[in-house]
């Protein structure tokens, strides 16, 4: 990883790959969970195909940047610990997983569903098992959170509308 | 001059058996969790991250726990921490326009795009001490429909009344402190991550200092937003960029006085503020610092404190002021011996020459 190299948008999606997008979409939902719903969710899958960590897990920093003004050029804001790891399925299928914090399990099994996620006969599986279940809790917690948000939004005109 | 003195190891080694009976406190009051510290005194954990320089809202719990409240002294411990672990990249720029809002106010626009939304907040409270009260009401709730909420700086610029931000050039390399150390004259980029470590009480005095006429600039607080923005990382083994999870920042843009030439009409200029986790007044005081600090660039007269990069971005790291300060306690036995040497000779030679000058002035009055 080098922060020099030629990046895609931030979307990932610059070279049209909606595979890619996919992925990222899925890795959205893992890097969310925390590990013990995530290798609970895992379990529920069943029987997984032949795997191995294709490097070991570590953990580590990230310098995470900013922008100068929200959107002009880039500044190190201050790092961040990560964790990544990458899984291979012996049908040769890569899979990698970087998460936020000090979690080296976590990672792998991101890094497992990802693996999954590309190869044909578990993707299914995973969205069933996995990416949905996650997919539904996060939004209701999202849901939750933007009801407590828009609660506090100030409304002016109540005081004007008070004459009527 | 240093010299190694042996002894007293036992001595430090039953002080911190004490600190640590001390640390724990009445036995009959339950032991603190580090989840306790994360959830209920979770602005503590943020200051700690900001100022650690380090986003981990566990580690910064646990340093906070181990420091016994010393919130400076955590820090301390986390960027120690951060010094054991390697490197792995640095992640694409945060899109704080895409944040997941949760408080985002505007002192300059009453009826903005998305509008004024107060979130978890101080402002307004009575500052009353209230004793313990059982469980809080649960939140009340509203309609969660999403609704966009441009920058107010954008709004600005439509019309072009403000300056743009520095255009971004992805090629450009980046400052960092923690690889390069400090240089002047420093640009932006690397002052804002100065100031983004910093001390907020340092930040805090010299910004107001700014408002109360040292440096002034007429801020007004443009845009404050909180809440959760992705973090990506371009992983070259994958060959895309690998979304990290969500981290919760406070950003702070500050809309201040005028700037114009012969060929160009005046526009407000700008500061920034970006913070890691809920850490408002640090981000404003950010914000106003880092205007200040562009003085030289905006050519404002540099008078004030505030507007001295040399001042500011070497004395705003409070891990760094504190080793310095603190270090005065480590034993200084032959420096002082030097001096107290030296001084013993001043008064010598003080005593001779005011005997000598009585002898004289003895012996001209006798003539």
């Amino acid at each position: 990883m080098a922060s020099g190299a030629a990046q895609p948008n931030a979307d990932g999606t610059a070279d049209g790959d909606g595979e890619i997008a996919a992925r990222r979409a899925a890795m959205r939902l893992l890097v969310e969970a925390d590990r013990d719903e995530l290798a609970a969710l895992v379990a529920e899958i069943g029987a997984l195909p032949e795997h191995e960590e294709a490097k070991p897990s570590e953990t580590g920093l990230v310098m995470v940047r900013g922008r100068i003004g929200g959107d002009g050029s880039a500044f190190n804001l201050g790092e961040a610990t990560v964790s990544r790891a990458a899984v291979r399925l012996a049908s040769g299928e890569i899979g990698f997983g970087y998460v936020l914090g000090r979690a080296r399990e976590k990672a792998r099994l991101v890094a497992l569903c990802d693996a999954l996620f590309q190869y044909a006969p578990y993707r299914g599986a995973l969205e069933e098992k996995v990416l949905a279940p996650l997919r539904a809790r996060l939004e209701a917690e999202q849901r939750k959170n933007a009801e407590h948000t828009a609660a506090t939004r100030v409304d002016f005109f109540t005081l004007v509308r008070g004459e009527d | 001059m240093y010299v190694a003195v042996k002894g007293g190891e036992r001595a430090i080694e039953n002080a911190h058996r004490l600190l640590a009976h001390e640390r724990r406190g009445a036995r009959d009051t339950p032991e603190l969790t580090t989840e306790q510290i994360s959830e209920q005194l979770a602005l503590a954990v943020d200051r700690v991250m900001t100022e650690g320089s380090l986003y981990d809202r566990e580690l910064a719990a646990l340093a906070i726990k181990q420091a016994r409240g010393d919130l400076i002294e955590a820090i301390f411990l986390l960027r120690a921490f951060r010094a054991t672990l390697p490197r792995f990249g640095a992640t694409l720029p945060l899109d704080t326009g895409a944040m997941q809002v949760r408080r985002r106010i505007s002192a300059t626009f009453k009826d903005l795009p998305g509008g004024q939304v107060l979130g978890p907040t101080f402002d307004y409270t009575h500052r009353l001490l209230e004793g313990a009260a059982g469980d809080p009401e649960p939140p009340a709730t509203g309609d969660p429909a999403p609704v966009a909420m441009p920058r107010v700086t954008d709004l600005l610029q439509a019309e072009g009344l403000i300056e743009p931000a520095p255009a971004d050039d992805p090629q450009a390399p980046v400052g960092d402190l923690t690889r390069e150390p400090l240089a002047f004259p420093a640009e932006r980029d690397v002052r804002l991550q100065n100031l983004a470590r910093g001390d907020e009480g340092f930040l805090l005095a010299l910004g107001y200092s700014t408002q109360r006429g040292y440096g002034r600039n007429h801020p007004f607080a443009g845009e404050i937003r909180l809440g959760e923005v992705e973090v990506e990382v371009f992983a070259e083994e994958a060959g895309f960029a690998l979304p990290l999870g969500r981290l919760t920042v406070t950003e702070c843009q500050m809309i201040t006085q005028f700037k114009g030439s012969a060929s160009a009409p005046p526009c407000f200029t700008r500061g920034y503020g970006l913070s890691f986790g809920h850490s408002e007044r640090k981000a404003m005081s950010m914000a106003l610092v880092d205007r200040a600090l562009r003085a030289r660039e905006l050519d404002d007269e540099v008078k004030a404190p505030a507007q001295d990069e040399e001042f500011v971005l070497s004395h705003s790291d409070n891990v760094q002021a504190t080793g310095f300060v603190e270090h005065l306690k480590l034993p200084h036995y032959v420096d002082f011996q030097a001096e107290l040497g030296l001084v013993r000779r001043m008064r010598a030679t003080a005593e001779v020459e005011t005997a000598r000058e009585g002898d004289t002035a003895a012996q001209e009055a006798a003539e």
